[in-house]
């Protein structure tokens, strides 16, 4: 049943992946980036981390992508023209690609051996654990990560305001 | 001691060539003039001061006025020096010099340029100077130097002129390469003797009695060889006759008096390492004999004035090379103060022939001008029979002297070397009678060939003035006339000098007491040569004095009594004569075994082949190296923010790749 | 039971789909989408690490996904500004087209 869910969801983000790089206009890319997310989210239960799901689902589809589409519809992007554009992506690009995803997966599946097997249900990582982490050790990070998204508003808004 | 100040006597003339060199072009000729003839006079009058002050001085009189190189144990300083010989070489050059500056107010007037000749005359007093009083070596290498510098300069002061410019290179090359021979000389010396002073390295070859031949030979063969090149002796005299297209002034000065005579000073002044061998003393001598001989026949066919004195400079100084080639280093000196005498005086006389002409230099065209320029020709009278060797003039005591140390010197070579200079004597006198009958006698040439037509070849070596008029002499308008006397006082007083000039030196064996070779020869630490006695001597002048009349004769009847008989002689003997007319094609022989290989391999070898090809390729193919690379990597830098992306990935897998796979590991590991 | 490695091979090729629609895409907004997807790539290794981590030693870690904490904040923040300069670069250029903004100057 683990390995049923992993594929399943694991299918939905390959799909909404594809999607992403093969859909034309950027509202749509959008929207598979969601399921994409939201599939990753499925994952992260199924390995026991349940604060990140939910974080997952709270923070990337529903704040970042909202900003995204926003974003789409403020600047009234349409589909993409089909602009001359550098033959160094695809001459250099695709290869590195490829020679990314074959190595990686090479790999892994080299040393399936080393690494163990996730059992559903087991090793949770509930929230309190993770706070307890959170705002004993590493409580500086945490307070500076604050900081650094009030920085990130002010810096978003100062770029964005418009000229007078 | 008392201090002579001996710094001040060349540097003097050097002031004055500052100040002519900076301000004369714009200055009144008056200014220049009188800044040139204070710049000759006042060394002249220092000079005199110290002969004034003989007595108080201990000879030699150093004077140092500081070190100049100083390397580990070597040192070299500024240090000048005044014995017997310099005495004597100081009188020479700033009374014989002063006299031609004197002249050449007059002769120059009307060049532009005028502050330059007296700047360049000055500069190269001031060079002469300082390599007469040179204590050291290498001080006198740079008044060597420097007069090549000041006669290249006053050779080529015509500079529009293409053949003086091409005569003051021509100069400047030969003297370079005897400079080599002095620069070898010197190195060895240094080598062998850690000095470069006379005083040190005369003490300490005079120390060690047992150093003979070896290396001391080849120093002196060196030295010879920068001889040869300053004083125009066999193999680089070449550069003397084309000297002549500087002014006569120069010629007279230079090329006559003081910086040809360089040579045989240094020959004298360094008689210590010449005398410990005997090898490079015959070769002084036999190049001196050589040269005196052959450059004679030259000179009896020449047929411009300057050029026919020219060669004649040539021979006498062979007669100097050949006096110290025997040893008879006083003796060779004594016809070097003669001959300044009588050769400056038949260079300006000669000047002056020429300036009454308006420029006229060829003697084909001359002739009748006894009537005409008395002074000029009583003056120039009395050095003919100067140089001709007649007594009781100068010419004939120091030519006399030499070639009876010749005939007595224990080489075994002497007699041989003394017939060659005997007979050289006559052709000397023959060819010096030619120049003063085809100058002065007979009917003139002059109207006659200005009437056949004009600027035609006979024209061909007009000393000419740096005027931008055009060719045509303006001697019509003139007429023959004589010259100031500004220029003819000098001539008076140097023929005066060359008729009792001789008296101080007249020789012992003719029941003279020959104060000039005693007092020198004591001052040298040389003597001359014994093994004569007063009838051979005696005998032996009266052969000299029969050549040169003998020569007389042979020149009265070719070019007074008949005419035409040189033009037969030379029909019938073309061949002969063609070849010592053309100088034996020595200069063509040099061009083509020497000069042509050089610039061949200087413009083909080396400019093309290594210079463009190796060097210039080389540099432009590190540009375009360079050039092409860059511009390689530039594409690179696209502004496309894609193409960005693509290398980044690639790169990116490659790394992953490394560093899985361990290339890159062991750079970690370790 | 899924082995970790598969979580790892599913996550490299989202990383690799993510640097081709990087390569691929031309309109500004969707290239910047892509890299989320990477980074959403990245943080599927992390949490599957921890679980590992946590297998092999056998008590409960959590380093991981304290780092997938912070990825996901930087990345808030980063999309936030990125987006607000992409809004600048459009007013100046008055195009999305990833190859026509190759000029620093605005």
């Amino acid at each position: 049943m683990h390995l049923a869910l992993f594929i399943i969801f694991g299918a939905f983000c390959i799909a909404g992946a594809l999607n992403l790089l093969l859909q034309r206009h950027p509202i749509n890319s959008a929207l598979s980036l969601i399921v994409v997310m939201t599939s990753l989210a499925v994952l992260y239960l199924l390995l026991g981390a349940e604060f990140l799901a939910v974080a997952q689902v709270i923070v990337y589809s529903g704040a970042i992508m909202v900003l995204f589409t926003f974003v789409i519809m403020l600047l009234n992007a349409g589909k993409e023209e089909r602009t001359h554009g550098s033959k160094m992506a695809y001459v250099a690009g695709f290869p590195g690609a490829a020679i990314l995803v074959c190595l990686l997966t090479f790999i892994f599946l080299s040393h399936k051996g080393d690494f163990a097997k996730a059992r559903l249900g087991e090793y949770l990582v509930t929230t309190s654990d993770l706070s307890q982490v959170l705002f004993t050790k590493l409580l500086l990070p945490f307070e500076v990560t604050s900081v650094l998204i009030l920085i990130a508003i002010l810096g978003a808004v100062a770029l964005a305001r418009k000229e007078h | 001691m008392t201090d002579l100040h001996l710094w001040l006597i060349p540097l003097v003339p050097f002031a004055g060539f500052l100040v002519n060199g900076l301000v004369g072009r714009k200055a009144p000729k008056a200014v220049v003039s009188a800044v040139a003839l204070i710049g000759a006079l006042i060394p002249m009058l220092q000079v005199a001061w110290v002969v004034w002050n003989y007595h108080a001085l201990t000879l030699p009189h150093v004077e140092n006025l500081g070190t100049w190189i100083r390397a580990g144990a070597f040192h070299a300083d500024f240090a000048f020096a005044v014995d017997q010989l310099t005495l004597v070489m100081l009188c020479v050059v700033t009374g014989v010099g002063f006299l031609i500056h004197v002249y050449s107010v007059g002769y120059m007037a009307e060049e532009d340029g005028y502050w330059r000749f007296f700047a360049y005359m000055n500069l190269f007093l001031f060079f002469m100077l300082t390599l007469v009083l040179a204590e050291n070596f290498l001080l006198m290498f740079v008044g060597w130097e420097g007069v090549g510098l000041a006669s290249y300069l006053l050779i080529g002061f015509y500079y529009t002129k293409d053949s003086a410019a091409k005569a003051g290179r021509k100069a400047f090359l030969y003297n370079r390469v005897g400079d080599v021979g002095f620069l070898l000389a010197m190195f060895m010396l240094i080598a062998h003797f850690g000095s470069l002073s006379f005083s040190e390295v005369f003490a300490k070859i005079g120390a060690d009695s047992a150093l003979q031949g070896g290396f001391l030979t080849a120093i002196a063969l060196f030295l010879v060889l920068g001889a040869t090149g300053k004083s125009a002796q066999i193999p680089l005299y070449l550069w003397l006759p084309d000297a002549m297209e500087g002014p006569t002034p120069v010629s007279a000065l230079i090329h006559a008096a003081t910086m040809v005579t360089a040579g045989v000073y240094m020959i004298a002044r360094t008689h210590v390492i010449f005398d410990r061998s005997p090898l490079a003393l015959s070769v002084v001598a036999i190049i001196g004999c050589a040269t005196a001989f052959f450059a004679a026949t030259v000179g009896i066919t020449q047929t411009d004035i300057k050029r026919v004195l020219a060669y004649s400079t040539v021979s006498q100084l062979g007669y100097m090379f050949l006096g110290c080639g025997v040893a008879a280093y006083t003796a060779g000196i004594f016809h070097l103060v003669t001959h300044a005498f009588f050769k400056a005086l038949l260079f300006l006389a000669a000047g002056s022939v020429i300036h009454a002409l308006s420029g006229e230099q060829d003697m084909r065209v001359m002739g009748g001008l006894r009537k005409k320029i008395p002074v000029t020709f009583w003056t120039m009278t009395a050095a003919v029979f100067a140089i001709s060797g007649f007594p009781p003039l100068s010419g004939f005591v120091s030519k006399d002297e030499i070639l009876y140390q010749t005939f007595i010197s224990p080489s075994p070579a002497g007699k041989i070397l003394w017939a060659v200079g005997l007979f050289t004597a006559g052709l000397t006198s023959f060819y010096m009678f030619r120049l003063w009958y085809l100058t002065f006698f007979g009917k003139s040439r002059l109207e006659q060939a200005h009437l056949d037509d004009h600027g035609a070849a006979v024209h061909a070596h007009k000393d000419t003035k740096l005027t931008l008029e055009a060719e045509p002499a303006h001697g019509h308008a003139h007429g023959v006339h004589e010259s100031p006397w500004v220029m003819l006082g000098p001539l008076v007083i140097l023929a005066i000098l060359s008729v009792i000039g001789g008296w101080i030196g007249w020789p012992d064996g003719l029941w003279g007491s020959n104060w000039f070779g005693h007092w020198l020869g004591a001052g040298l630490g040389t003597s001359e040569g014994a093994g004569g006695s007063r009838s051979l001597e005696f005998m032996l002048a009266c052969v000299s004095t029969a050549v040169a009349l003998a020569g007389w004769l042979v020149a009265h009847v070719m070019y007074y009594a008949k005419p035409e008989l040189p033009e037969r002689m030379a029909q019938s003997l073309r061949a002969v004569y063609g070849l010592v007319k053309n100088k034996y094609w020595v200069d063509e022989i040099y061009g083509a075994l020497v000069i042509t290989p050089v610039l061949f391999i200087a413009r083909y070898l080396l400019n093309v082949l290594i210079d463009r090809g190796v060097i210039d390729v080389g540099g432009m193919a590190a540009g375009y190296t360079a050039q092409g690379v860059g511009a390689l990597v530039a594409r690179i830098q696209s502004g496309n923010i894609r193409s960005y992306a693509g290398w980044l990935a690639l790169f990116a897998a490659l790394l992953l790749a490394a560093s899985y796979f361990g290339w890159t590991a062991h750079f970690w590991v370790r | 039971m899924v082995p970790i490695a598969y979580y790892l091979v599913l996550s490299a090729i989202l990383f690799s789909i993510g640097v081709a629609a990087f390569l691929i895409k031309r309109n500004i907004i969707t290239v910047f989408m892509s890299i989320e997807l990477m980074l959403n790539a990245v943080n599927l290794t992390f949490v599957a690490f921890t679980r590992h981590w946590s297998q092999v030693t056998g008590h409960l870690q959590v380093n991981g996904q304290i780092f997938v904490f912070f990825v996901m904040v930087v990345a808030a923040a980063e999309a936030a500004v990125g987006l607000a300069i992409i809004i600048a670069v459009f007013r100046a250029r008055n195009t999305l087209a990833v190859d026509q903004i190759d000029l620093m100057k605005l």
